[in-house]
């Protein structure tokens, strides 16, 4: 049997893009403290409202920009519940989720009644001959732009060590003379923005439509796929890649004849196994961010 | 970080705080409704009132609040020991499908056999399915919160794997299973009712945990081990071995439920069969502040409004995804003001003591 | 040359409790003032007011001849004034020189080597060596205290408060430290100097200036002090309870109650008899309790044994074992080597559930903690034997009802049995502890800070049950940085320093002068009284 291994390859980045968005996003909420499960929602948010500015205007760059304006809102939403109201972050980012999801679901029913796929205006795929680097702009983006400038941002820059000091010790930070409040806010904004783009690639770069579920626990993924990175940029790529990877090889068994017994949706179940399985593994003994799930007050 | 809504300082300011995100909540979803082309109070009048005017409306939503008694019984059995498991949506969904699997290769049994074979089985689903978080948690302090939600995309998986495969539909073909053994029927409640005796046993575990949480050492010690597990150890309450069992009752009380839904309502296994049950028995513990009542009450309150959105997708034309966003903004209102309503006393509070507290060592 | 900081007439008042009163204070440039005084002087509300952590009633402070508004520590570290606590505020997770950064850098680009340089000068100006890429979680807490006094260098500090900087450190750590002083000191900085080890005060201060009762005693050069003659500054020359100090009604009325308290009531004949039948096993036995620390060892080999029929005390300045031996014997931490025996059983692997059933009993000092503050007094006060009250399945409403009502009445509790126990009052939430801990007859009840926070009336009646439980039989042990209250109230005192129990002596053969000595760590020609 000869082994794809280039397109597999190509299709583990692609896959691996929204995830990398995403995950990313995740890590600032949570590296100030904030465990964001409206990630999910944000995600979806994302996809759908990217989705209909590009339906609307054909332009996916406008599609992108209102997903982000999408994710700064759900931020700010999240913020409001848990750094303001200090709300319980669990069922504050579940019912962030629920709430998105259902207001994404309503719209669409309501502006897309009659059930015809809408197909949005699309990002192309740059350098459509060259194998695995035939990718979409926002896959150059996340792991030659994103991924290397977080990793900077956090490590070099004032910023960087601001959300790292109100995650781990707000007490210090504040005593540091760091607003908490306002970067714990930051921190949520940014990287709602993120998640919303990370959705925004499925709908404007790999689909170029929107169906329901569209995001189908991808964001959960992401936060397993931060504990597995322990926080850290390069390994929650790597894990994002992992998943990538794991998800195209099901995809390639799904069209090889040996499994074609297998039913599909047990391939494709796999990868998130394998998210837990390298949970169970390398997540035990981890070091969560001091603050986390804790918010602050002055004393 | 306590999750509980109980009364606050002073006996008025919780219902107060409640009734505000009840307004606020009406408030803040009458632009969807306007945009919608509905009018706000009709739409209102149908989530809520008209759903209990007729004997069958009134069938339909104690048959809507079915599943969510289950799932936000399971929730607020954890959380009120603080495991959050967020994973009652697999377990619903293992439930289901562990009780299919008597339905579909023992169609023969007679319902005196057969209904508690399911049932049971269902029940085991679920607690096999929240079983793994509950041990990886226990064993190696790996955070359920992503565990359990991972298993959720998993279960809905299975399902539709099993629907596509060894299970597929043997008459139409489609991924739907087979319709299980005449034995495997929950009876309905009343002649030409759709309410089912799943009601009832929902009914029956709303009791036992009141009755638990109220009348036991057992129930004494879960709470004490969920608002405050420091004291609780400090007291010889063995906190994690609570949490671990805590955890796989959940898990059974999911699975009985998708195991009730499928034999009460479905009588076969469907990719749709959960429909978001899990996550709204989040609202519903959430909501019901984790207590039996709270969540009989809830239950019934959401029913009311899916009812009434099905009710109102009709007459209004207003899609039914409007019922799920009143009931997840009613969730964050209420989460909010109950929170914002402590933030005022607590801004106030601390500071004077932590002060006096510090100083006094020296006073 | 004129003072660095001075302090004009600080006030300070909490309710009736005059914490500060009218403080004239002065530091010199290239002076070290040791501020001492007793707990509950007024040294940390002093502190805490010079730093701009809390506000004065009246005074003001003047930093280099100009007055000074305090609003919180921004404005103190703008006037040149630092402050390292016992409690430090460090991100562990992040390195030194990143800790460093944090205060006053923008949100920009940080511009790491040089911070770095900034932090090897700093460091090379204590005289000290630091590593500034080494991540604070893994330095040791005399490193930590180093990076905590660079960091008050780093804004240009030239009054730096050490608010009992030695409590924490081992020896060699003292030496390091007094070493960066000297430095500092030579550069023209004034610092302030806190301690309760007498010796340490010698070693370093040029001058000391002690607090008691919210006012400066004394305030003379160190040359030629002796430890014993400050111990004595501290104290007062003569017994307090008897002699109360004019001027303060407050003071009277509480020295009054104390004396009734704890003084009158000493049998005189009991309280060495106990000590005398030593042969007699006893009910709380502590064999060589040793628990491991990052570094030293918490607790080094304590000790211990409380006879039936006597209350033994635990004296020691706070932070010297006292916590973690409570934690220890209450089952909360794991001790890392040795045996505890409560009645001749062996209760070091025991559970919690399983000490009580072997007798014993736990006051501590954390009374928040030991409640599960959202539940009622009822619920709380039969928490720990839910299974007495048991029916069936079901617990006996009427049983816990009789029990409580019985219990409440017996300690006076005064509230209703449904209330929430978090808004009782901090003697009613003792009471609540006492009567859990006591209705079980404990044979051996350990008791941490039992009056702590207390109004007179709630600790006289702590007094009064603990000797009750003695005449009863059973054996009481109890730590206190009371001195007052473990003279009048123990049998025999130990006295606990860095872990360790230096020394013991008869409670009715001893004074507050020989217990300091003791506390301070100066072992020699004292502990071998008993």
């Amino acid at each position: 049997m000869d082994f794809p291994l280039l397109a597999v390859l190509a299709a583990t980045l692609t896959i691996a893009t929204p995830l990398v968005w995403a995950a990313l996003g995740a890590l600032i909420n949570e590296r100030a403290g904030i465990l964001n499960l409206g990630i999910e929602g944000t995600m979806y948010a994302g996809a759908f409202v990217g989705f209909l500015t590009a339906v609307t205007t054909g332009n996916p760059y406008l599609g992108l920009g209102t997903a982000v304006v999408a994710g700064l809102a759900a931020g700010a939403l999240m913020g409001l519940l848990t750094v303001t109201l200090g709300v319980n972050q669990h069922v504050a980012g579940i019912g962030t989720t629920l709430l998105l999801v259902a207001a994404c679901d309503f719209t669409n029913r309501l502006l897309f009644a009659t059930g015809t796929q809408q197909a949005a205006a699309s990002f192309e795929r740059w350098f459509p001959g060259l194998g695995v680097l035939a990718q979409y702009p926002m896959t150059f983006v996340a792991f030659l732009v994103l991924a290397p400038v977080l990793w900077w941002v956090l490590r070099s820059t004032g910023f960087g060590l601001r959300l790292h000091a109100v995650g781990e010790n707000p007490e210090a930070a504040d005593a540091a003379g760091i607003p908490v409040a306002r970067t714990r806010y930051a921190a949520l904004m940014l990287g709602s923005a993120l998640m919303a783009v990370g959705g925004s690639f499925l709908t404007l770069s790999l689909l170029g439509s929107f169906t329901l579920d569209i995001v189908s626990g991808r964001g959960w993924i992401c936060i397993a796929l931060v504990i597995f990175g322990r926080w850290k940029v390069w390994p929650v790529v790597a894990g994002a890649l992992l998943f990538g990877f794991t998800d195209a090889l099901q995809l390639q068994l799904a069209i090889t004849p040996m499994f074609s017994g297998v039913p599909n949706e047990l391939l494709i179940a796999f990868p998130y196994l394998v998210v837990i399985a390298a949970l169970a593994v390398w997540g035990r003994k981890v070091r969560y961010p001091g603050a986390y799930l804790t918010p602050y007050r002055r004393a | 970080m306590k999750i509980l809504l109980r009364a606050g300082e002073s006996r008025w300011l919780a219902p107060a705080a409640v009734l505000g995100a009840v307004v606020l909540t009406l408030l803040l979803t009458a632009g969807p409704i306007r945009l919608a082309g509905a009018n706000p109070v009709a739409a209102y009048q149908r989530y809520t009132i008209n759903p209990l005017t007729t004997p069958g409306g009134i069938g339909d939503v104690l048959l809507a609040a079915t599943p969510l008694l289950f799932t936000g019984l399971a929730v607020a059995v954890a959380f009120r020991v603080g495991y959050f498991n967020i994973g009652a949506e697999g377990q619903f969904l293992a439930g289901a499908i562990a009780a299919t699997i008597p339905g579909l290769y023992l169609p023969g049994l007679p319902a005196v056999l057969a209904l508690p074979l399911a049932a049971a089985s269902g029940a085991l689903g679920g607690l096999i399915w929240g079983f793994l978080p509950a041990f990886l948690k226990r064993r190696a302090h790996i955070d359920e919160v992503v565990t359990t939600l991972l298993l959720n995309p998993v279960a809905l998986l299975l399902v539709q794997g099993l629907l596509n495969g060894p299970w597929r539909n043997s008459e139409t073909g489609f991924p739907d299973s087979d319709r299980y053994g005449a034995g495997y029927t929950l009876p309905t409640l009343a002649e030409g009712s759709r309410v089912h005796w799943g009601f009832v046993i929902g009914l029956a575990l709303v009791v036992v945990v009141f009755v638990v949480m109220s009348f036991t050492p057992l129930g004494l010690r879960l709470r004490a081990a969920g608002q405050s597990p420091g004291a609780a150890r400090f007291s010889g309450i063995r906190v994690t071995t609570l949490q671990f069992r805590s955890a796989l009752v959940s898990g059974a009380l999911a699975g009985l439920g998708g195991a009730v839904q499928v034999l009460g309502v479905q009588h076969q296994l469907t990719a749709s069969i959960s429909n978001g049950y899990g996550y709204t028995g989040v609202v519903v513990a959430t909501l019901g502040a984790l207590t039996a009542g709270g969540v009989l009450l809830v239950s019934l309150l959401l029913g009311d409004i899916a009812v009434g959105a099905q009710n109102a997708s009709i007459a209004l034309q207003l899609p039914t995804q409007m019922g799920a966003i009143v009931s997840s903004t009613l969730l964050l209102a209420v989460v909010a003001l109950l929170a914002a309503r402590r933030y005022r006393v607590v801004l106030r509070r601390p500071f004077v003591r932590r002060r006096s507290t510090a100083e006094r060592k020296d006073a | 040359m004129g003072p660095l900081a001075e302090l004009r007439g600080i006030t300070k008042t909490f309710g009736a409790v005059v914490a500060n009163d009218s403080i004239d204070l002065r530091v010199l440039p290239g002076e070290v003032l040791a501020l001492l005084g007793e707990n509950g002087a007024g040294k940390s509300t002093l502190t805490r007011i010079l730093y701009g952590l809390s506000q004065a009633d009246s005074g003001s402070i003047l930093v280099d001849g100009t007055e000074i508004r305090m609003h919180g520590p921004a404005d103190a570290m703008a006037a040149g004034i630092g402050m390292v606590t016992q409690e430090f505020s460090l991100v562990d997770t992040m390195t030194v020189t990143e800790n460093l950064m944090l205060a006053g850098s923008g949100l920009g680009r940080v511009n790491r080597s040089a911070a770095k340089t900034k932090v090897l000068e700093a460091a090379a100006r204590i005289g000290v060596a630091i590593e500034p890429d080494a991540v604070v979680g893994t330095l040791s807490v005399g490193e930590r205290q180093r990076v905590e006094i660079v960091k008050a260098l780093f804004h240009d500090c030239r009054l730096l408060i050490l608010d009992e900087p030695t409590a924490v450190l081992v020896p060699q750590d003292v030496a390091v430290l007094f070493e960066s002083i000297r430095r500092l000191t030579a550069d023209g900085m004034g610092v302030i100097f806190i301690s309760h080890k007498l010796h340490e005060v010698v070693e370093i201060a040029d001058r000391v200036s002690i607090l008691r009762r919210g006012r400066i005693v004394a305030d003379v050069p160190a040359e030629g002090l002796v430890p014993a003659q400050i111990a004595a500054m501290m104290v007062g020359s003569a017994d307090r309870v008897t002699e109360p100090e004019a001027g303060s009604a407050a003071d009277t009325v509480e020295a009054e109650a104390l004396a009734t308290a704890v003084g009158l009531e000493v049998p005189g004949a009991g309280v060495e008899q106990p000590v005398a039948q030593v042969s007699r096993s006893g009910v709380l036995d502590i064999d060589r309790i040793t628990l491991a620390g990052t570094g030293k060892p918490l607790l080094d080999e304590v000790s211990l044994t409380v006879h039936a029929g006597e209350i033994v005390g635990v004296a020691g300045v706070s932070g010297n074992g006292q916590t973690e031996l409570v934690s220890v014997l209450c089952g909360m931490t794991p001790a890392s080597s040795g045996a505890v025996r409560v009645d001749g059983a062996d209760i070091t692997r025991l559970d919690v559930t399983k000490r009580l059933r072997a007798g014993l009993g736990r006051l501590t000092e954390d009374r928040r903690g030991s409640v599960v503050l959202n539940l009622s007094v009822e619920q709380n006060l039969v928490l720990e034997d839910l299974d007495r009250f048991r029916t069936g399945p079901f617990t006996s409403r009427r049983r816990i009802k009789e029990h409580v009502a019985g219990l409440m009445e017996r300690f006076d509790i005064r509230a209703k049995p449904g209330d929430p126990i978090r808004s009782l009052s901090g003697g009613n939430m003792q009471k609540v502890l006492l009567a859990r801990a006591i209705a079980r007859e404990p044979k051996a009840l350990v008791a941490s800070q039992p009056t702590r926070g207390l109004d007179v009336g709630a600790c006289e009646y702590v007094y009064s049950q603990l000797r009750a439980l003695r005449e009863r039989g059973a054996g009481v042990l109890v730590i206190s940085e009371d001195l007052d209250e473990l003279l009048g109230l123990c049998d025999r005192i130990v006295v606990m320093v860095s872990g360790r129990i230096v020394g013991e002596v008869l409670a009715a053969g001893t004074s507050r002068e020989e217990l300091g000595l003791l506390m301070t760590g100066m072992t020699a020609g004292a502990g071998a009284h008993s």
